[in-house]
């Protein structure tokens, strides 16, 4: 596990024309097989860093390393075989004509010959659930189904680190949790890292830890046990709380005295059960 | 301005060997100063009732009240300018639509081709910025140097500038952070109780839903299932969940309580606030199963 994949060092980055750092001096590592959860408002900074770390910009200071590799124009096109990344609209990443034809698009430009081509193609598809479409078109497919032939696409390519930059958030609620099924159990499966840029409370309350971004730079980083104890700070960041924690919150308010602030519902109704009714 | 829909069908493609019923017997009443939430899967017809609302599609089959003009099937429908003065749609993803060379100018083109005169419409961008949150200094900027969510307000302002009576909104939160997303839906709920608007909320968010609507429809499969106020809607958590939608995430946590405890609140709460209240209370009485 603590084997550090990606590793960022003073990193700043500036977009022409704007006076504000999109990124400023930021330092993190990204470990080997976490799930690792991106948050931060509109405009602070996460996307900026999703383009950064598989070359989509290049900082204008200090330094990034994925797999031991600098980051650079000549170690780019290797670092792009280790990170696959999937992005949001579902409809703006879906080059093929059939969803065989958009998995394997990556493949040909990777001149991967054509035996092994069919067999990932296959073999990807399985691993998101969607063998059964291969001959489909695209706009017979929900959103979440594009988003999984798109994360196919991706794994088809054998990475080592997928990139998800807000990969759920024009999905609807079963698309949504559709993906981030997929994501888990490919975590499980194998060593896959996952970065995951996103909005969504609830879904970085189960990431093995969280960065919190504020106006291009790290605020806090952490488990999400310590970052949801953060609070009402989170809140003044532009973001918010998971459920579970507003609701053990407004209890403690009442005079009922939970334990703690909980990230799932389950373990706040087991508590209030065992301590309130089981005596 | 009271809306009503009657017994509407719509068929894309119709004598084609695409053709596509996609919305059948529909009928929705909204009433004058209704906040309506419509909620249903992708595909089940929600965008095609929507487009209804301001006559954007003509029905197969049925009847479309929209204030005094009634939009039936099989019938020419002339100057349907003014029905779409007066419903604003704010479309999912709405700045994507965004097209002036400036903010001013983008805000200002709808007023204008609705007649109003350019300084009318240049104080209406003004108050229209004013009402999304965003500062005058933006109107010369080009939308397409602000960000996503300044452009979201902007493609609002837009709209807003129209004055409608009606407005409807296509997911109007989709991909903004959480504070965005609470400030938007917030000033969508001023403006609909300071003018008296009528408006109609397409969503899949139940929290929204709960929180700001009076009225709930809920849609599958092209047609309407289930209409009443959230309390209804709500109360019967176990339909809505077959039909795989969500509850609101109150509502869950008080039926995972109950299920687990035995304790029975004998309602259904749609706040925070109200459901620890109520399971306080609960517990000091010692309700037990």
């Amino acid at each position: 596990m603590n084997k550090s994949i990606v590793s960022l060092k003073e990193v700043s980055f500036q977009y022409d024309e704007q006076e504000r750092y999109a990124l400023n001096h930021v330092s993190f590592d990204i470990y080997e097989g976490e799930w690792l959860a991106i948050v931060g408002h509109n405009g602070s900074g996460k996307s900026t860093m999703a383009k950064l770390l598989n070359g989509l910009q290049f900082p204008q200071q200090g330094e990034i390393t994925v797999c031991g590799m600098q980051l650079n124009e000549e170690s780019i096109w290797d670092i792009r075989k280790k990170i696959g990344m999937v992005f949001q609209n579902p409809d703006n990443q879906f080059v093929g004509t059939t969803v065989q034809d958009d998995v394997a698009f990556g493949l040909e430009n990777n001149g991967i010959p054509r035996d092994e081509m069919v067999q990932r193609v296959e073999d990807s598809l399985r691993k998101v659930k969607m063998d059964k479409f291969l001959y489909q078109e695209p706009h017979h497919l929900s959103g979440g189904q594009k988003q999984r032939v798109a994360i196919a696409g991706v794994l088809a390519l054998r990475p080592s680190i997928i990139i998800l930059d807000e990969a759920t958030s024009m999905l609807d609620p079963r698309g949504r949790e559709e993906v981030l099924e997929t994501v888990r159990l490919l975590k499980a499966e194998k060593a896959l890292t996952v970065i995951s840029i996103t909005h969504d409370l609830e879904e970085a309350a189960k990431a093995d830890r969280i960065i919190v971004m504020n106006k291009g730079e790290v605020f806090r980083e952490g488990t999400p046990e310590e970052i949801f104890s953060m609070d009402e700070q989170l809140i003044q960041l532009g973001l918010d709380i998971p459920f579970s924690v507003k609701m053990s919150k407004a209890f403690r308010q009442k005079g009922i005295d939970v334990s703690k602030h909980y990230l799932s519902e389950e373990e706040l109704v087991t508590e209030l059960w065992t301590s309130r009714f089981s005596i | 301005m009271d809306i009503s829909l009657q017994h509407i069908d719509y068929r894309y493609q119709a004598n084609t060997p695409f053709e596509r019923l996609a919305i059948e017997d529909v009928s929705i009443d909204i009433p004058s100063g209704t906040y309506m939430a419509i909620i249903g899967h992708t595909g089940s017809g929600k965008s095609t009732v929507l487009q209804h609302l301001n006559a954007l599609l003509q029905p197969s089959k049925g009847t479309v009240k929209i204030g005094d003009r009634e939009i039936k099937a099989q019938q020419k429908n002339k100057n349907l300018k003014q029905v779409r003065q007066k419903v604003g749609i704010v479309f999912q993803f709405p700045e994507h639509q965004l097209f002036e060379e400036t903010v001013e100018k983008d805000i200002i083109f709808g007023p204008l081709n609705f007649g109003v005169s350019e300084p009318v419409a240049k104080e209406r961008a003004r108050k229209a910025l004013k009402q999304v949150g965003l500062a005058e200094e933006i109107l010369e900027k080009s939308p397409f140097d602000l960000s996503g969510g300044q452009m979201r307000r902007v493609a609002i302002a837009g709209v807003l500038a129209m004055e409608p009576d009606v407005i409807v909104l296509d997911e109007p939160t989709a991909g903004l952070d959480p504070r965005g997303r609470k400030e938007i839906m917030d000033m969508f709920y001023a403006l609909h109780k300071d003018r008296n608007l009528s408006t109609i909320l397409v969503t899949h968010s139940m929290e929204d839903a709960a929180r700001y609507a009076d009225q709930i429809v809920i849609m599958q499969q092209g047609k309407v299932v289930n209409q009443g106020t959230p309390e209804e809607i709500f109360s019967s958590p176990v339909e809505l969940v077959k039909m795989g939608l969500d509850v609101p995430e109150v509502v869950r946590f008080q039926l995972k309580l109950e299920e687990k405890t035995g304790m029975k609140l004998g309602k259904i709460y749609l706040s925070i606030e109200e459901l620890s209240s109520a399971v306080t209370e609960a517990l000091s009485r010692g309700v037990r199963s």
